[in-house]
């Protein structure tokens, strides 16, 4: 089974807050976490990053790991910069007003799962 | 001899820029044709450096050479120093206090990633002097 950004959008209701001609880019993997260094810690292809944290090291991490989507969870709307820096680097933000556990069970529950290389 | 070398500041007073110059390295890698895999290796790892520069010291360089076989990194900062390396390379060590770990970092795993994504690690740190990481990533595997 195949997924997509826009897949995820539509799952949790998201707004997609740059990048959308991304939406129809394969989604394979996600985390979820707030600690930068522990998404840091396993890398996998094609990954989404869900997270509460709304700081320009988001970006900068997915950035690092290849991360092609970030999802700010519980309604957080990240400011101008950090969705500038983000579209500046092609990676797609959401924001869903779902919280942390249920929006990963969501996605989990619809196929995605958290498989480490 | 280095192929080529490049120096990039850390500035140390601004934890929201701090990741630029990973970011800058990451895009000069890709440029020169590095393999993906290399350059992500590269990115993880100096990006752990750099932030460590601005929460734990108060910023510094990063120096870069690109070899034939391996990209090679240099951190330097001036700032306290770490007194005691070996409990700092552990899992899970941080003295990061509440403040940095709002930011998401001071889980005590940056020294770990490092080693972990590099093919050699040296950490040299004399307190009250600063701190030099030497990293190496090989090209072919
Ligand atoms: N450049 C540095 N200058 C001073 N202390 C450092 C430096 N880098 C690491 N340290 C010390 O080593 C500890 C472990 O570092 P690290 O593994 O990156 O975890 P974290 O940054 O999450 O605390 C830090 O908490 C800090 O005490
Ligand atoms: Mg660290």
């Amino acid at each position: 089974m195949t997924m997509t950004i826009g897949d995820i959008a539509k799952l949790l209701d998201c707004e997609v807050q740059c990048c959308e001609d991304r939406l129809n880019s394969e989604v394979h993997t996600a985390c979820g976490s707030d600690m930068m260094s522990d998404v840091l810690a396993f890398v996998k292809d094609q990954a989404v990053l869900l997270t509460g944290l709304l700081n320009p090291q988001v970006v900068r991490t997915a950035e690092m790991m290849d991360i092609i989507c970030i999802v700010f969870v519980r309604g957080k709307k990240p400011c101008d910069d950090v969705i500038k820096l983000s579209a500046e680097k092609n990676i797609v933000i959401l924001s869903t007003s779902h919280r942390m556990f249920e929006a990963c069970g969501k996605l989990y529950e619809s196929g995605l799962h958290g498989g480490t290389k | 001899m280095s192929a080529l070398e490049m120096r990039y500041e850390v500035p140390g007073n601004d934890f929201t820029r701090a990741g630029e110059a990973s970011s800058a390295i990451k895009n000069k890698l890709k440029q020169m044709g590095i393999p993906p895999g290399v350059v992500r290796n590269v990115a993880i790892a100096v990006y752990e450096g750099e932030i460590n520069m601005v929460i734990h010291a108060s910023g510094g360089t990063i120096d870069v050479f690109v070899d034939s076989d391996a990209v090679s990194l240099v951190l330097r900062d001036t700032g306290g120093g770490i007194p005691d390396v070996e409990l700092a390379m552990r899992e899970g060590y941080t003295t990061a206090k509440e403040d940095i770990r709002s930011l998401g970092f001071g889980a005590g795993m940056g020294i770990p990633n490092m080693i972990k994504y590099t093919d050699e690690f040296k950490i040299n740190s004399e307190v009250g002097k600063g701190t030099v990481v030497e990293m190496k990533v090989y090209l072919e595997k």
